[in-house]
């Protein structure tokens, strides 16, 4: 009796036709009655699907639509007649700069933030999972993860800025001033220090599931077959985190791609590709940019598609390991 | 299942009771306003006169401003000092915008309350769009030179300040007397510039200066361009937007902006300004640009935006601005008149003898150049 699920019922009786109704509308029946079938769900068709209609709405609302007319706004003249002109921006040097900017700052911060990320989940997956440090850990980089913008850009003014408590540590300690051929953190490639601080907690709630399906009884069995760490590692660990890894290293980079508010709080001149669209919808200066600014976010739009569409595809097969 | 699709459907209608209603809650004030038009009124005196401007304002009870920094020009103190005059409440949006903001603010608003009543513009920004303003004079017309004026009343010049550096005289030593000075080594990493050029007036201010100084003209200003150039090869230029709070906190020891704004920031903030702030206007040929005050055709408030363009021209408000170290436009006639605030203007400085301000045609030139220019010139 003690496989039976319904109490009071003979173990013969259990496959019956009510027992299966139950397994197909995915309630948890018995587990090794089912064991070896696969999961099998019954479609719910008719109206089960009204209950993403919020969400669509939303997503239809506050990030289709503006999406459409913003790259839509590219392809009209400041009279509002269809034009093709604005394309020409995309050959413009000062344009071509600041995605060049863009792709090193993004790249750049994607793979510090993910070799970074990676050891730290390397690390934490030697703890136990239930311990209070991969606890902590774990909710410190889901608010971390979060913590960008204006607030991370005055945190890293008040320590390494020129006035900064590090920097001024490191001056009294070392005699060595980080800021000596002008303020580090206010140039492009500075950027990347405040970058990585948001890209490394992304790198760990992003992988840490990859690097739990890694069962450990795949190095037991490699060991007995006389492997050493190294091949273990080599020719089993590596090849299944891959794809992991690198989609996660992508999903960084766009990240990175599309963080606007960090840069804006900390450098003037332009330099990546968000500063520039934002100087020519507001240049009091340089007028009649706008539409021109729709023509450079259909450029990152493309550049977000294709690194989104590669990264799907990475998860897709990074998936099979972590069932 | 049935009450899901119930409970969704009265979701959507009321989200489309509320979306409508907030459509139709469009200014009702501006049909309600007595017996004279506002909406068309080109003064105060062809339409009633200044105390049933005021009275129809009050019955409008707001005013819809914006991008006026309370930090810059006075803007705080005008603000407060209309709402207590004239007990209107002033809805003050997006302090810290630039006047491109402001013309999408009347083209994307247009037609609701929220719209901006009264605009404060740059003149690059003003003669794009000079189809969103209304003609209006002001009673002290006559006080405003005519090169400060349209003709018909589509905008009068406000104010204007003189391109400055401003320093923290505890980290700089010797007063710098030029822009070139600041080509030493003292101001290694120090020397930062309102902004991008290419994006901010002020900032382009600074390098339109910088061309005079530098055997450049207003016609072509690409010797600015150079100048920045140099000055970031020295490794001097500073990648970073100045603030109050920057300047305060000495991460932006050395600010080359309006004088207003280095005034503002100096002693004459107090505790969140940086007591060891001095403005020097650079020897040599001065720059000015003057901004421009302006009225939305498509006012929600049209008495109320009328009563502040009336304020803004009459001597309290002008004073303020004076106070702020801006030169208000009409400072001839308030020299003339005596109601000049004297120790205002030695604050800032005496009446500017002769400054140079980019036309039109000029401004376009020197955007080109920017345009060209600038971020090959200063990019990272």
């Amino acid at each position: 009796m003690t496989t039976a699920s319904a109490p009071g019922v003979p173990a013969a009786t259990l496959v019956t036709s009510e027992q299966a109704t139950a397994a197909r509308a995915g309630t948890p029946a018995d587990a090794t009655a089912r064991r070896g079938a696969g999961p099998r769900v019954r479609r719910r068709g008719g109206i089960a699907w009204l209950g993403l209609t919020p969400f669509a709405a939303y997503v239809l609302l506050f990030l289709a639509v503006p999406a459409v007319i913003a790259v839509g706004s590219g392809f009209f003249d400041a009279s509002g007649h269809p034009t093709l002109a604005n394309l020409a921006a995309l050959g413009d040097p000062s344009v071509l700069r600041a995605f060049g900017g863009s792709f090193g700052l993004s790249a750049a911060s994607a793979v510090i933030g993910a070799v970074v990320g990676a050891l730290v989940c390397w690390a934490l997956a030697a703890l136990r999972p239930d311990g209070i440090v991969r606890s902590m850990i774990d909710s410190a980089a889901s608010v971390l993860a979060q913590f960008g913008g204006v607030m991370l850009a005055f945190a890293f003014i008040a320590t390494i800025g020129t006035q900064g408590l590090v920097t001024a540590w490191l001056v009294s300690t070392f005699h060595w001033d980080l800021n000596a051929d002008g303020a580090f953190l206010y140039t492009v490639p500075g950027l990347v220090i405040p970058y990585v601080y948001f890209q490394v907690p992304l790198m760990v709630l992003t992988f840490m599931p990859a690097l739990e399906g890694v069962k450990t009884q795949w190095g037991e069995a490699a060991a007995t077959l006389g492997a050493s760490r190294f091949t273990y590692w080599r020719r089993v660990a590596l090849p299944v985190l891959a794809p992991a890894f690198c989609g996660s290293l992508l999903l960084l980079f766009a990240n990175g791609f599309s963080s606007f508010a960090t840069a804006a709080a900390l450098i003037s001149q332009g330099g990546i590709v968000p500063l520039t669209i934002r100087a020519q919808l507001t240049s009091e200066t340089i007028i009649g940019l706008q539409n021109v600014a729709g023509v450079l976010a259909l450029g990152m739009v493309v550049v977000m598609a294709v690194v989104m569409t590669a990264y799907s595809l990475l998860q897709r097969r990074a998936a099979r390991w972590q069932r | 299942m049935q009450y899901k699709r119930t409970l969704t459907g009265l979701a959507l209608a009321a989200a489309a009771v509320v979306t409508l209603a907030g459509c139709s809650a469009t200014s009702s004030a501006s049909t309600s306003s007595s017996d004279a038009n506002w909406k068309t009124a080109t003064s105060a005196q062809g339409a009633g006169g200044m105390d049933a401007l005021a009275k129809a304002a009050k019955a409008e009870g707001q005013l819809n401003v914006i991008a006026l920094p309370p930090t810059w020009a006075n803007y705080g103190k005008i603000i407060d000092r209309f709402t207590k005059k004239y007990g209107i409440k002033i809805n003050s949006a997006n302090p810290n915008g630039s006047s491109a903001d402001e013309v999408a603010a009347v083209k994307s608003q247009k037609g609701q309350s929220t719209a901006p009543d009264v605009l404060d513009l740059g003149n690059a920004v003003l003669q794009q769009n000079l189809g969103l303003l209304t003609d209006y004079k002001v009673a002290n017309w006559s006080d405003i030179p005519t090169n400060l004026k349209d003709k018909d009343g589509a905008w009068t010049r406000d104010y204007t300040g003189l391109m400055s550096i401003g320093y923290d005289s505890s980290k700089i030593t010797d007063a710098p007397k030029d822009l070139s000075d600041l080509l030493g080594s003292e101001y290694k990493g120090k020397v930062s510039i309102a902004g991008d050029p290419t994006q901010a007036n002020q900032a382009a201010s600074a390098v339109y200066l910088a061309a005079l100084e530098n055997g450049g003209s207003a016609d072509d200003i690409t010797k600015g361009v150079d100048f920045f150039g140099k000055l970031k090869q020295a490794g001097n230029f500073q990648n970073v937007l100045p603030s109050q709070a920057t300047v305060a906190s000495g991460e932006t020891p050395v600010v080359v902006q309006w004088s207003y704004n280095n005034l503002a920031w100096g002693p004459a903030a107090g505790a969140s300004g940086n007591k060891n702030w001095k403005t020097v206007v650079p020897e040599g040929q001065a720059l000015s640009s003057y901004y421009s005050q302006a009225i939305n055709k498509d006012a929600p408030h049209p008495a109320a935006a009328r009563l502040w363009q009336e304020y803004i021209a009459s001597p309290d408000a002008q004073n303020l601005y004076l106070q702020a170290g801006a030169f208000p436009s009409t400072l001839a006639a308030l020299q003339k008149s005596g109601k000049v605030d004297e120790d205002a203007l030695q604050a800032a400085g005496g009446a500017p003898k002769d400054s140079v301000e980019l036309t039109d045609a000029q401004v376009t030139a020197a955007a080109k150049v920017l345009a060209a220019k600038w971020s090959s010139t200063m990019g990272s």
